[in-house]
C-alpha cells in the first residue's frame, strides 16, 4: 500500500477514534442516592457509577475530622463537620469520569483523598486506549514512511 | 534537523562564560532551599500551607518534570543549590580557582560505586517513603537538609561532585531523561581535544575548575552525566565547547548497554504507575498502606513496590525479548531495548504530574503569602481558596502525553532493535500494555 495513503488512513482512523460520536444507550434518568463515609484519607464507597441525566444525591457521612467533597469539572462541593453528615444533590449531565476529592484540609494525606465518579460510559478512556491501539497497529506503515523520507533526505 | 549552536550567539556565550549570572541564580536558589528546610522544620505541620511542601513538591516538581527536564535536560542541575556549599568548601573559593589547592581528602570515588546504582537505591528509598515525604513538612525539611549535608560531606572526602554524580536521587532520573532533551553540550572538533595539552576541561586551569561531574567533554556522546555546569566552556583554551539545540531524543539513537541505566528506566516507569494508582486512585487501603510507615501493611506495600520494579516489570520485558536464535547476550539486548522505556517513562511522569500539579497549584498563592503558616499575609493572597485548575483539559492532556509517549517509545524501540538486530514488536506491545494500564489508572 502507498505509504502516503497508509498515513492518511491512519490519521483519519485516529480522528474517528478520538471524535466520532458514539451511540448513547437510552436509559431514563433516575434519582440515585449514595451514602459516602468520609474518613482520613478515603471515601467509602470510593467509586460511584451513574447514568447521564441521573439526579444524584450524595450524603457525606463524616466519621473523624472535618472533610469535604468536591467534584472536578462539576465544580460543586459539600462539607461536613466531624460526626455530622451533609447532603449534595446535582444532575449528572456531563458524561465521563471525574475525580471527587476532599476540599477541606484534613491531615497529611489530604491532597490524595480522592474518589471517582463515572457518569455514563467512560468514553475518554476507551477512546484513549483505541488511539493507543491504533498507534501500535499503524506504527509499522507509518515508520516505514518516515524511514523512506529520512533516506530521501540523506540522499 | 541539524544542530544549531546556541553558543554562537554572543549574548548566550558571554552569559555562560561569565560566572556571575550563574552565581546570582545559585544564591537565589540556595536561599530558597535553606528557607524550604527551615519552613519544613519550624513552619506549620499542615503540608498544604507550608512553603517546603508547596514549593518543593508542587511548584519545583511541576517546573522540573513539565518544563526543565523535557526541554533543558540537566538544566536544573546547572542551577541546583545542593552541591554549592560543599563545592565552595572543597575548592576553598566561591568563584575563580584559588592559588593554592585546599587540603581536603580529594579521593577518587571507588570504582564499584562509579555507576548509578546508588542513585537508584537513594531514589527508591525516597519513593518508598514518598507518601510521608510529600505530605509532612518536617520530613521534607529533614530530607532536604540531609541531601545538603551529604553533598557537603562527600565534597570533603571525594573529588568533584560525588554527590551529584553518584548519590543524588533526583540527578539519576534527570540524567536518564535528559537524553530526550533538545539541548546538549558537546565538543565542536574531536581532533582539537585529541591534541589539546593538559586537558584543562577535565583537569582544570587558572581559567576554571576541572569538570565537576568527572566527565571528559571530548568523550561526551550523551547527556546523562553532563551537569551543564558550563565549567568546560570557561576552561577550554580552544573555544571548542558548544551548547547545541538538537532534535528531541537524539541520544537514544545509540542505546545504552548498562544495566544500572536499564534498571533506572524500570524504576521510573514502575514508580509512575504505582504513584498513579496509590496517590491518585480511589483506593483508600493503598493510601493507608503507603502512609503508615512501619505498619504491617506498609511492609507489604514496600515488598509489592519493589517486586513490581525489580521482578514483574523487568521480568515481563525479559520474557518478551527472549529469542534463542539471537546471538547477542540477553543482558545486552535487555539493556539496549530498555532504552525504549525512557520516553515512555518521561511521559508517564508528565501525565501523573499534570493531575497532581493542576489540582494543587492554587496552594502556591496562599503559601507565598504565608510560607510558614504563621498567619502572615505578605502579598494579600494568604486566604486564596483552593481551586483545581484546568481539570476539563486534564484528560485530553494526559491522553496526548501518554499516547504521544507510546509513539515516541515505539520509534525508539525500532531504532534500538535495529542496533541489536531483533524485532521491536515485543517491546512495542510491552509499551502498549503499560500505556493502557496508565490510561486506566489516570482516566
Amino acid at each position: 500500500m502507498n505509504p502516503r495513503f497508509s498515513l492518511l488512513l491512519l490519521v483519519m482512523a485516529g480522528l474517528a477514534v478520538a471524535f466520532a460520536p458514539l451511540p448513547v444507550p437510552a436509559i431514563a434518568p433516575q434519582e440515585r442516592t449514595f451514602e459516602i463515609d468520609a474518613h482520613q484519607f478515603a471515601y467509602s464507597p470510593s467509586e460511584l457509577k451513574v447514568n447521564t441525566g441521573d439526579t444524584v444525591t450524595i450524603q457525606l457521612v463524616n466519621t473523624d475530622v472535618v472533610h469535604g467533597l468536591y467534584v472536578d469539572d462539576y465544580d460543586i462541593s459539600v462539607e461536613a463537620d466531624p460526626g455530622q453528615s451533609a447532603t449534595l444533590t446535582f444532575v449528572a449531565d456531563k458524561p465521563g469520569s471525574f475525580r471527587f476529592r476532599c476540599n477541606i484540609t484534613c491531615g497529611a494525606m489530604h491532597p490524595f483523598m480522592i474518589g471517582k465518579l463515572i457518569v455514563g460510559r467512560n468514553d475518554w478512556l476507551y477512546r484513549s486506549i483505541g488511539l493507543a491501539s491504533l498507534t501500535v497497529i499503524g506504527f509499522f506503515p507509518l515508520s516505514s514512511f518516515i524511514l523512506k523520507k529520512e533516506e530521501r533526505n540523506v540522499a | 534537523m541539524n544542530r544549531i549552536e546556541l553558543t554562537r550567539i554572543p549574548f548566550i556565550k558571554n552569559a555562560l562564560k561569565s560566572r556571575y549570572p550563574q552565581l546570582a541564580v545559585f544564591i537565589v536558589m540556595l536561599i530558597g532551599y535553606i528557607f524550604a528546610i527551615l519552613a519544613g522544620l519550624i513552619g506549620t505541620p499542615v503540608g498544604s500551607h507550608n512553603f517546603s511542601i508547596v514549593f518543593v513538591w508542587i511548584a519545583w516538581w511541576a517546573i522540573l518534570i513539565l518544563v526543565a527536564v523535557p526541554f533543558f535536560g540537566r538544566g536544573w542541575c546547572a542551577v541546583c543549590p545542593i552541591p554549592l556549599p560543599g563545592e565552595w568548601l572543597q575548592r576553598g573559593a566561591a568563584l575563580s580557582p584559588p592559588d593554592k589547592r585546599p587540603k581536603w581528602l580529594n579521593l577518587r570515588v571507588p570504582k564499584m560505586f562509579r555507576n548509578i546504582w546508588l542513585q537508584n537505591i537513594s531514589f527508591l528509598l525516597l519513593a518508598l517513603f514518598s507518601s510521608v515525604l510529600l505530605t509532612t513538612p518536617n520530613i521534607t525539611g529533614i530530607v532536604l537538609a540531609a541531601m545538603l549535608f551529604a553533598a557537603i560531606g562527600l565534597s570533603t572526602v571525594f573529588e568533584r561532585r560525588a554527590f551529584c554524580r553518584y548519590l543524588c536521587p533526583v540527578g539519576g532520573f534527570i540524567g536518564l531523561y535528559s537524553q530526550t532533551a533538545p539541548i546538549e553540550l558537546r565538543i565542536k572538533d574531536k581532533q582539537v581535544c585529541v591534541t589539546c595539552e593538559g586537558k584543562p576541561c577535565y583537569n582544570g586551569s587558572s581559567a576554571g575548575y576541572g569538570c565537576p561531574w568527572d566527565v571528559f567533554p571530548g568523550g561526551l556522546t550523551k547527556n546523562t552525566y553532563c551537569g551543564l555546569c558550563m565549567e568546560c566552556i570557561r576552561t577550554c583554551p580552544h573555544d571548542n565547547i558548544a551548547v547545541n539545540l538538537r532534535p528531541f531524543s537524539a541520544d537514544l539513537a545509540k542505546p545504552s548497554t548498562r544495566m544500572d541505566e536499564a534498571f533506572k528506566a524500570f524504576i521510573m516507569l514502575g514508580s509512575a504507575i504505582i504513584y498513579a494508582g496509590v496517590l491518585l486512585g480511589p483506593w483508600g487501603a493503598f493510601k493507608d498502606a503507603a502512609y503508615n510507615v512501619s505498619s504491617n501493611s506498609w511492609f507489604i506495600y514496600a515488598i509489592v513496590f519493589l517486586a513490581i520494579i525489580f521482578v514483574i516489570l523487568p521480568g515481563l520485558f525479559m520474557l518478551g525479548i527472549l529469542n534463542k536464535k539471537n546471538t547477542l547476550p540477553l543482558k545486552q539486548r535487555f539493556a539496549s531495548l530498555s532504552t525504549a522505556l525512557i520516553p515512555l517513562g518521561l511521559m508517564f511522569w508528565v501525565a501523573f504530574s499534570l493531575s497532581f500539579v493542576l489540582t494543587n497549584a492554587s496552594y502556591i498563592l496562599a503559601a507565598l503569602s504565608d510560607p510558614l503558616g504563621l498567619g502572615w499575609n505578605l502579598f494579600g493572597t494568604a486566604h486564596a481558596a483552593w481551586q483545581p485548575m484546568f481539570t476539563s483539559i486534564l484528560a485530553p492532556a494526559q491522553t496526548l502525553a501518554l499516547v504521544g509517549g507510546l509513539i515516541w517509545s515505539a520509534r525508539t524501540a525500532q531504532k534500538a532493535a535495529g542496533e541489536v538486530k531483533v524485532s521491536p514488536i515485543p517491546v512495542i506491545i510491552y509499551c502498549f500494555i503499560a500505556t493502557s494500564l496508565m490510561l486506566w489508572l489516570l482516566l
